[in-house]
């Protein structure tokens, strides 16, 4: 079965971008404007993966993926933050709460596919 | 560039580095020597080929042969065989050595993505034992890059996972630099695959990937060679995906891909006989 990947972003354009990376990579690729929105989607139906921005109107990256991890089933998607954030303070914040790996802004598509090489995604 | 030039340049890679360049490779070797050309004061490719002939200066020689040699490496390249390294053979090895270490050696070791990887697995799976990573290359540029440590944002994000980046390296304004205790457990030197290799010593893991690939067959048996003379005989050998059909039968192979030890067995019957 396909796999789905959220990709969680407030730039249009960002969303575009890594929207053809997953889709290349065989992912269905499922798109939210914002934490919120992401949310509501996994409640829904719990992706395979979520490429998560980090700053964000409404919810931030940071308050989605505690709010995910507390959801019925929500220990289970591999979560990538993706964001400008380079920082390895606040990088290692975002891995102790529980994200599985960490792409900084600008990124390609090779750097995507090592990352979902590297959490077995792929 | 002209014919006769490309095969001039070439002619030199090959006996000079022992990779071969075929004729569909002049597209390449221009947009290589261009920079050098630039960096040398020449007008352009024609002119550096052009001094080159008339002055062939060992420096000038080098310059260009290791212009030629493509450097492309990453962190962690070909994870699966990392992994046994790190969970089987390392741990392995080590029980049979005790007190006296490790000893590794990468070969072609381009801009060092390779030996920090190793030394990365073994501060995590092996911080008491004392191990020693000899890393070589032709290319100077590439090695003074690889004493440097310091990589690019695109550079880290290809192979190392987030915790090996955060754990072992600094950020340096929009780089990345590996720690002192990374570069600590690494010497690097330039040496050429195609000349003697004893003075080097020996080791108990040999790491010679994706540089055979670019090495005329012969050559490339014959630089096997030289380095099974390296490696202690329950040492082992790890090569790139698919470069294995080149191993004579003193090798067999392990477990994962790329990982190869020698043939006790054969190396008997040798002695034997
Ligand atoms: C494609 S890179 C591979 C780097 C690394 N081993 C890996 O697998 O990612 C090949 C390297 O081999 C080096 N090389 C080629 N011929 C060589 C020779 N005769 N002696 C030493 N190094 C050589 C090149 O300079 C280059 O850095």
């Amino acid at each position: 079965m396909t796999k789905t990947c959220l990709i969680v972003d407030d730039s249009r354009v960002m969303r575009k971008v890594a929207m053809r990376i997953v889709e290349q990579l065989d992912f269905e690729g499922v798109e939210a404007a914002d934490g919120m929105e992401a949310l509501t989607y996994c409640r829904a139906a719990m992706p395979d993966a979520v490429l998560l921005d980090w700053t964000m109107p409404m919810m931030d990256g940071m308050a989605f993926l505690q709010a995910l991890r507390q959801e019925p089933g929500g220990k289970a998607p591999i979560v990538i933050f993706c964001a400008a954030e380079t920082e390895p303070a606040k990088i290692r914040q975002a891995i102790d709460a529980g994200a599985d790996e960490y792409i900084m802004k600008p990124f390609d598509g090779d750097i995507i596919a090592a990352k979902f090489e590297e959490t077995g995604l792929i | 560039m002209s014919p006769e030039d490309f095969s001039y340049v070439a002619d030199l890679v090959r006996t000079e580095a022992g990779v071969v360049l075929t004729s569909d490779k002049v597209f390449f070797l221009d947009t290589r020597l261009g920079p050098l050309a630039r960096r040398e004061k020449e007008a352009g490719v024609d002119a550096l080929i052009a001094r080159l002939r008339s002055q062939p200066t060992a420096s000038r020689i080098q310059a260009v042969v290791e212009a030629a040699l493509v450097p492309e490496t990453r962190f962690f390249r070909n994870r699966s065989a990392f992994q046994t390294l790190a969970d089987l053979s390392l741990p392995e090895l080590v029980k049979r050595r005790g007190d006296k270490g490790l000893r590794i050696l990468s070969a072609g070791c381009s801009s060092g993505q390779e030996a920090y990887s190793l030394a990365i697995l073994v501060q995590e799976s092996l911080p008491q034992t004392p191990t020693e990573i000899v890393a070589i290359d032709y290319s100077r540029r590439s090695l003074e890059k690889a004493r440097a440590g310091l990589y690019s944002h695109f550079e880290v994000q290809r192979g190392l996972p987030i915790r090996r980046l955060l754990d072992n390296f600094e950020k340096v304004d929009e780089n990345w630099r590996a720690s002192a205790a990374l570069r600590s457990k690494i010497v690097w030197s330039e040496a050429n695959l195609l000349s003697d290799l004893s003075g080097l010593g020996q080791f108990d893991v040999i790491l010679c990937r994706n540089v055979l690939n670019s090495f005329a067959p012969a050559v490339a048996t014959a630089c096997l060679e030289r380095l099974e003379g390296r490696l202690a005989a329950d040492g082992l050998l790890m090569l790139g995906v698919d470069e294995g059909l080149i191993l004579p039968a003193s090798f067999k192979p392990e477990a994962a891909s790329g990982l190869y030890r020698r043939n006790v067995a054969f190396v008997r019957e040798v002695k034997m006989a």
